[in-house]
Protein backbone atom coordinates (compact mmCIF):
# COMPACT_ATOMS: atom_id res chain seq x y z
CA UNK A 1 0.00 0.00 0.00
CA UNK A 2 2.94 2.24 0.60
CA UNK A 3 3.37 2.18 -3.10
CA UNK A 4 0.11 4.60 -3.49
CA UNK A 5 1.33 7.06 -1.48
CA UNK A 6 4.99 8.94 -1.74
CA UNK A 7 5.73 9.27 2.12
CA UNK A 8 7.42 12.79 2.94
CA UNK A 9 8.83 11.22 6.08
CA UNK A 10 8.61 8.46 8.75
CA UNK A 11 8.49 8.19 12.22
CA UNK A 12 9.52 5.18 14.46
CA UNK A 13 7.46 5.03 17.36
CA UNK A 14 7.61 1.62 18.48
CA UNK A 15 7.86 1.99 22.64
CA UNK A 16 6.52 5.21 22.60
CA UNK A 17 3.82 5.60 24.38
CA UNK A 18 0.43 7.78 25.23
CA UNK A 19 0.42 10.76 24.54
CA UNK A 20 4.38 11.21 23.57
CA UNK A 21 3.55 9.90 20.22
CA UNK A 22 1.19 12.15 19.50
CA UNK A 23 4.12 14.65 20.44
CA UNK A 24 6.32 13.39 18.13
CA UNK A 25 3.68 12.64 15.60
CA UNK A 26 2.79 16.35 15.60
CA UNK A 27 6.35 17.62 15.58
CA UNK A 28 7.24 15.38 12.47
CA UNK A 29 3.76 16.69 11.24
CA UNK A 30 4.93 20.36 11.83
CA UNK A 31 7.60 19.65 9.74
CA UNK A 32 6.21 19.01 6.12
CA UNK A 33 3.62 20.63 3.84
CA UNK A 34 0.08 20.35 3.24
CA UNK A 35 -1.12 17.40 1.08
CA UNK A 36 1.95 15.26 1.76
CA UNK A 37 2.15 12.00 3.51
CA UNK A 38 3.85 11.23 6.73
CA UNK A 39 4.23 7.65 8.25
CA UNK A 40 4.30 6.83 11.45
CA UNK A 41 4.74 3.47 13.17
CA UNK A 42 2.55 2.76 15.96
CA UNK A 43 2.74 -0.07 18.93
CA UNK A 44 -0.50 -2.09 19.16
CA UNK A 45 -3.00 -1.47 21.97
CA UNK A 46 -3.64 2.29 23.36
CA UNK A 47 -1.08 3.89 20.65
CA UNK A 48 -2.76 2.34 17.79
CA UNK A 49 -6.20 2.58 19.32
CA UNK A 50 -5.62 6.53 20.21
CA UNK A 51 -3.41 8.72 17.72
CA UNK A 52 -4.77 8.20 14.71
CA UNK A 53 -8.45 9.60 15.68
CA UNK A 54 -6.62 12.22 17.84
CA UNK A 55 -4.56 12.81 13.91
CA UNK A 56 -8.02 12.83 12.30
CA UNK A 57 -9.38 15.58 14.64
CA UNK A 58 -6.52 17.80 14.18
CA UNK A 59 -7.67 18.04 10.17
CA UNK A 60 -5.45 15.33 9.09
CA UNK A 61 -6.34 12.86 6.48
CA UNK A 62 -5.86 8.92 7.73
CA UNK A 63 -4.70 7.14 4.47
CA UNK A 64 -4.15 3.61 5.73
CA UNK A 65 -3.42 1.34 8.96
CA UNK A 66 -1.60 -1.49 8.35
CA UNK A 67 -0.12 -4.45 10.50
CA UNK A 68 3.25 -5.08 10.27
CA UNK A 69 5.32 -8.39 10.72
CA UNK A 70 6.10 -7.50 14.50
CA UNK A 71 2.52 -6.66 15.61
CA UNK A 72 3.26 -3.11 15.24
CA UNK A 73 1.27 -0.83 12.93
CA UNK A 74 2.39 1.49 9.92
CA UNK A 75 -0.16 4.38 9.59
CA UNK A 76 -0.12 7.03 6.42
CA UNK A 77 -1.24 10.46 7.43
CA UNK A 78 -1.94 13.24 4.61
CA UNK A 79 -0.88 16.82 6.54
CA UNK A 80 -4.40 18.92 6.22
CA UNK A 81 -3.89 22.72 4.80
CA UNK B 1 12.62 25.74 16.48
CA UNK B 2 14.35 22.48 17.54
CA UNK B 3 12.83 21.18 20.42
CA UNK B 4 15.02 18.71 22.91
CA UNK B 5 13.13 15.36 24.10
CA UNK B 6 12.93 16.28 27.30
CA UNK B 7 11.41 19.92 26.22
CA UNK B 8 9.26 17.97 24.21
CA UNK B 9 8.38 16.30 27.12
CA UNK B 10 8.29 18.92 29.49
CA UNK B 11 5.37 20.72 26.79
CA UNK B 12 3.52 17.56 25.53
CA UNK B 13 0.00 18.28 27.54
CA UNK B 14 0.65 21.77 25.68
CA UNK B 15 1.57 20.70 22.32
CA UNK B 16 -0.99 17.53 22.31
CA UNK B 17 -4.28 20.25 22.59
CA UNK B 18 -5.26 20.76 18.99
CA UNK B 19 -5.48 24.53 19.93
CA UNK B 20 -1.53 25.55 21.03
CA UNK B 21 -0.09 22.28 19.23
CA UNK B 22 3.58 22.64 18.40
CA UNK B 23 3.09 25.92 16.64
CA UNK B 24 1.36 27.63 19.54
CA UNK B 25 4.20 26.38 22.01
CA UNK B 26 6.75 28.02 19.41
CA UNK B 27 5.11 31.41 20.17
CA UNK B 28 5.25 30.87 23.75
CA UNK B 29 8.70 30.47 23.83
CA UNK B 30 9.15 33.50 21.53
CA UNK B 31 6.51 35.40 24.07
CA UNK B 32 8.22 38.63 26.21
CA UNK B 33 5.89 38.88 28.87
CA UNK B 34 6.61 41.82 31.98
CA UNK B 35 4.76 40.88 35.24
CA UNK B 36 4.35 44.39 37.18
CA UNK B 37 4.01 43.47 40.86
CA UNK B 38 6.02 40.14 42.46
CA UNK B 39 2.96 39.75 44.89
CA UNK B 40 -0.60 37.84 45.18
CA UNK B 41 -1.47 38.15 41.25
CA UNK B 42 2.27 38.15 40.44
CA UNK B 43 3.39 35.56 41.72
CA UNK B 44 0.98 32.41 40.14
CA UNK B 45 1.61 34.30 37.05
CA UNK B 46 4.75 34.14 37.10
CA UNK B 47 4.87 30.84 38.09
CA UNK B 48 2.72 29.38 35.29
CA UNK B 49 4.12 31.13 32.71
CA UNK B 50 7.58 30.15 33.77
CA UNK B 51 5.95 26.64 33.56
CA UNK B 52 4.19 27.52 30.73
CA UNK B 53 7.66 28.06 28.59
CA UNK B 54 7.08 31.50 27.92
CA UNK B 55 10.58 32.38 26.89
CA UNK B 56 11.38 36.03 28.26
CA UNK B 57 9.95 37.14 31.51
CA UNK B 58 10.40 40.92 33.14
CA UNK B 59 9.52 41.06 36.67
CA UNK B 60 8.85 44.16 38.23
CA UNK B 61 8.91 45.28 42.46
CA UNK B 62 10.90 47.32 44.53
CA UNK B 63 10.11 45.22 47.87
CA UNK B 64 11.17 42.76 50.17
CA UNK B 65 9.66 39.97 50.98
CA UNK B 66 7.23 40.13 54.31
CA UNK B 67 6.07 37.62 56.58
CA UNK B 68 2.63 38.98 55.76
CA UNK B 69 2.95 38.62 51.93
CA UNK B 70 3.62 34.30 52.34
CA UNK B 71 -0.27 33.97 53.19
CA UNK B 72 -1.02 34.71 49.12
CA UNK B 73 2.11 35.33 47.24
CA UNK B 74 3.23 31.78 47.05
CA UNK B 75 6.45 32.16 44.63
CA UNK B 76 7.99 33.38 48.23
CA UNK B 77 9.28 31.16 51.00
CA UNK B 78 9.08 31.51 54.96
CA UNK B 79 13.48 31.72 54.18
CA UNK B 80 13.09 34.83 51.53
CA UNK B 81 11.68 36.59 53.87
CA UNK B 82 13.63 40.12 53.87
CA UNK B 83 14.95 39.16 50.36
CA UNK B 84 13.93 41.07 47.38
CA UNK B 85 11.09 40.21 45.82
CA UNK B 86 11.81 39.83 41.94
CA UNK B 87 14.95 37.88 43.18
CA UNK B 88 12.85 35.37 44.97
CA UNK B 89 10.31 34.93 42.56
CA UNK B 90 13.51 34.78 39.75
CA UNK B 91 14.66 31.69 41.47
CA UNK B 92 11.29 29.70 41.60
CA UNK B 93 10.54 30.37 38.56
CA UNK B 94 14.12 29.23 36.52
CA UNK B 95 13.49 26.12 39.23
CA UNK B 96 10.70 25.26 37.82
CA UNK B 97 11.96 25.56 34.29
CA UNK B 98 15.52 26.53 33.18
CA UNK B 99 14.31 27.03 29.43
CA UNK B 100 13.07 30.71 30.84
CA UNK B 101 14.96 33.95 30.56
CA UNK B 102 14.06 36.00 33.70
CA UNK B 103 14.60 39.97 33.74
CA UNK B 104 14.16 41.27 37.24
CA UNK B 105 13.72 44.71 37.84
CA UNK B 106 13.88 45.75 41.67
CA UNK B 107 12.71 49.27 41.38
CA UNK B 108 8.99 51.22 41.90
CA UNK B 109 7.39 51.86 38.55
CA UNK B 110 7.14 55.65 38.22
CA UNK B 111 5.62 58.02 35.20
CA UNK B 112 9.15 59.39 34.68
CA UNK B 113 10.45 55.15 33.98
CA UNK B 114 7.88 53.25 32.89
CA UNK B 115 7.64 53.87 29.14
CA UNK B 116 11.21 52.28 29.14
CA UNK B 117 10.73 49.37 30.73
CA UNK B 118 7.39 48.36 29.32
CA UNK B 119 8.39 49.12 25.92
CA UNK B 120 11.49 45.74 25.89
CA UNK B 121 7.88 43.74 26.05
CA UNK B 122 4.85 42.09 23.98
CA UNK B 123 2.13 42.14 26.83
CA UNK B 124 2.04 43.38 30.48
CA UNK B 125 0.40 41.56 33.07
CA UNK B 126 -0.61 44.34 35.51
CA UNK B 127 -0.61 42.39 39.60
CA UNK B 128 0.14 45.65 41.35
CA UNK B 129 -2.15 46.39 44.74
CA UNK B 130 -2.73 50.15 43.84
CA UNK B 131 -5.11 52.39 41.68
CA UNK B 132 -2.54 54.57 40.87
CA UNK B 133 -0.15 51.97 39.43
CA UNK B 134 -3.32 50.29 37.95
CA UNK B 135 -3.81 53.41 35.89
CA UNK B 136 -0.06 54.49 35.20
CA UNK B 137 0.16 50.75 33.67
CA UNK B 138 -2.66 51.01 31.27
CA UNK B 139 -1.45 55.02 30.19
CA UNK B 140 1.43 53.25 29.71
CA UNK B 141 0.35 50.20 27.78
CA UNK B 142 -1.80 52.30 25.36
CA UNK B 143 0.85 55.00 25.44
CA UNK B 144 3.23 52.09 24.08
CA UNK B 145 0.61 50.13 22.15
CA UNK B 146 1.31 47.26 24.43
CA UNK B 147 -1.61 44.67 25.09
CA UNK B 148 -2.10 44.18 28.75
CA UNK B 149 -4.00 42.36 31.24
CA UNK B 150 -5.57 44.21 34.49
CA UNK B 151 -6.49 42.59 37.22
CA UNK B 152 -7.43 43.25 40.95
CA UNK B 153 -8.06 41.41 44.06
CA UNK B 154 -9.71 42.77 47.39
CA UNK B 155 -11.45 40.85 50.34
CA UNK B 156 -12.90 37.77 48.52
CA UNK B 157 -13.35 39.82 44.73
CA UNK B 158 -11.11 39.97 42.13
CA UNK B 159 -11.39 41.37 38.48
CA UNK B 160 -9.78 41.10 35.35
CA UNK B 161 -9.92 42.49 31.72
CA UNK B 162 -7.72 42.14 28.96
CA UNK B 163 -6.79 45.22 26.81
CA UNK B 164 -5.54 45.64 23.01
CA UNK B 165 -4.71 49.10 22.98
CA UNK B 166 -6.86 50.85 20.18
CA UNK B 167 -8.60 47.63 19.58
CA UNK B 168 -10.24 47.31 23.08
CA UNK B 169 -11.50 49.59 25.78
CA UNK B 170 -9.18 50.53 28.29
CA UNK B 171 -9.76 50.92 31.75
CA UNK B 172 -9.64 54.79 31.82
CA UNK B 173 -12.45 53.49 29.06
CA UNK B 174 -14.78 52.82 32.12
CA UNK B 175 -12.89 54.26 35.26
CA UNK B 176 -11.98 57.74 34.73
CA UNK B 177 -9.20 58.35 37.52
CA UNK B 178 -8.28 56.42 40.35
CA UNK B 179 -10.78 56.96 43.50
CA UNK B 180 -9.76 59.53 46.02
CA UNK B 181 -6.67 58.46 48.49
CA UNK B 182 -7.98 56.54 51.24
CA UNK B 183 -11.53 56.01 49.59
CA UNK B 184 -10.54 52.08 49.11
CA UNK B 185 -9.21 50.13 51.63
CA UNK B 186 -6.23 48.47 50.06
CA UNK B 187 -5.52 45.02 50.67
CA UNK B 188 -2.81 45.37 53.92
CA UNK B 189 -5.88 47.42 55.11
CA UNK B 190 -9.37 45.45 54.41
CA UNK B 191 -7.49 42.05 54.45
CA UNK B 192 -7.89 39.08 51.20
CA UNK B 193 -8.54 35.54 51.38
CA UNK B 194 -5.08 34.06 49.82
CA UNK B 195 -6.31 31.31 47.33
CA UNK B 196 -8.26 34.24 45.31
CA UNK B 197 -4.78 35.76 44.03
CA UNK B 198 -4.39 32.30 42.63
CA UNK B 199 -8.01 31.90 41.52
CA UNK B 200 -7.22 35.94 40.13
CA UNK B 201 -3.32 36.15 38.74
CA UNK B 202 -3.64 32.13 36.97
CA UNK B 203 -6.64 33.72 34.68
CA UNK B 204 -4.22 36.71 34.37
CA UNK B 205 -1.88 34.12 33.43
CA UNK B 206 -4.29 31.81 31.20
CA UNK B 207 -5.07 35.50 29.30
CA UNK B 208 -1.48 36.23 28.49
CA UNK B 209 -0.71 32.77 27.00
CA UNK B 210 -4.04 32.45 24.73
CA UNK B 211 -2.96 36.47 23.57
CA UNK B 212 1.05 34.40 22.58
CA UNK B 213 -1.03 31.43 20.73
CA UNK B 214 -3.84 33.76 19.19
CA UNK B 215 -6.69 31.70 20.58
CA UNK B 216 -10.05 31.58 21.55
CA UNK B 217 -11.67 35.28 22.99
CA UNK B 218 -9.88 36.93 25.14
CA UNK B 219 -11.20 39.25 27.85
CA UNK B 220 -11.30 42.20 25.82
CA UNK B 221 -14.25 44.24 26.33
CA UNK B 222 -15.35 42.48 29.27
CA UNK B 223 -14.70 42.54 32.90
CA UNK B 224 -14.80 39.47 34.87
CA UNK B 225 -15.73 39.60 38.00
CA UNK B 226 -15.89 37.21 40.75
CA UNK B 227 -17.22 37.22 44.58
CA UNK B 228 -15.50 33.94 46.38
CA UNK B 229 -17.71 34.49 49.46
CA UNK B 230 -20.38 32.77 47.02
CA UNK B 231 -18.21 31.68 44.41
CA UNK B 232 -20.19 33.55 41.56
CA UNK B 233 -18.69 34.78 38.87
CA UNK B 234 -20.08 38.05 36.20
CA UNK B 235 -18.97 39.12 32.65
CA UNK B 236 -19.59 43.01 32.42
CA UNK B 237 -19.90 43.82 28.57
CA UNK B 238 -17.77 47.10 27.84
CA UNK B 239 -16.83 49.33 24.84
CA UNK B 240 -14.88 51.92 23.85
CA UNK B 241 -15.29 55.13 24.64
CA UNK B 242 -15.23 58.08 22.40
CA UNK B 243 -14.59 60.01 25.18
CA UNK B 244 -11.77 58.41 26.88
CA UNK B 245 -9.24 60.89 28.10
CA UNK B 246 -6.59 58.48 27.40
CA UNK B 247 -7.96 56.48 24.10
CA UNK B 248 -10.75 58.34 22.69
CA UNK B 249 -10.75 60.50 19.74
CA UNK B 250 -9.52 63.83 21.59
CA UNK B 251 -7.64 62.44 24.40
CA UNK B 252 -6.49 64.99 27.02
CA UNK B 253 -4.19 62.76 28.81
CA UNK B 254 -1.50 62.83 26.72
CA UNK B 255 1.29 62.35 29.37
CA UNK B 256 1.86 59.89 32.14
CA UNK B 257 1.12 61.37 35.84
CA UNK B 258 1.84 60.22 39.05
CA UNK B 259 -0.93 59.76 41.22
CA UNK B 260 -0.60 59.93 45.07
CA UNK B 261 0.31 56.20 46.67
CA UNK B 262 -1.59 55.00 49.31
CA UNK B 263 -1.04 51.61 49.10
CA UNK B 264 -0.26 49.23 51.93
CA UNK B 265 0.38 51.48 54.74
CA UNK B 266 -0.44 48.79 57.35
CA UNK B 267 1.55 45.36 57.92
Amino acid sequence: MSAEHEIAASKNLRGVNCPMNLVYTKVAMSEINPGEVLEIILDDGPPINNVPGSVKKEGHEVLSQARLDDGAWSVLVRKGG
Amino acid sequence: MNYSAEQLERYSRHIILQEVGVEGQEKIGAARVLIVGAGGLGSPAALYLAAAGVGTIGIVDGDVVDLSNLQRQIAHYTKDVGREKVLSAEEKMVAINPDVKVQTHRMLLKAANIREVIRDYDFVLDGTDNFPTKFLVNDACVMENIPFSHGGILRFDGQTMTVLPGRSSCYRCTFRQPPPPDAVPTCSQAGVLGAIAGMLGTIQAAETLKYFIGTGELLTDTLLSFNALNMTFRRVPLRRQDSCPLCGSKPTITELVDYEQTACVIK
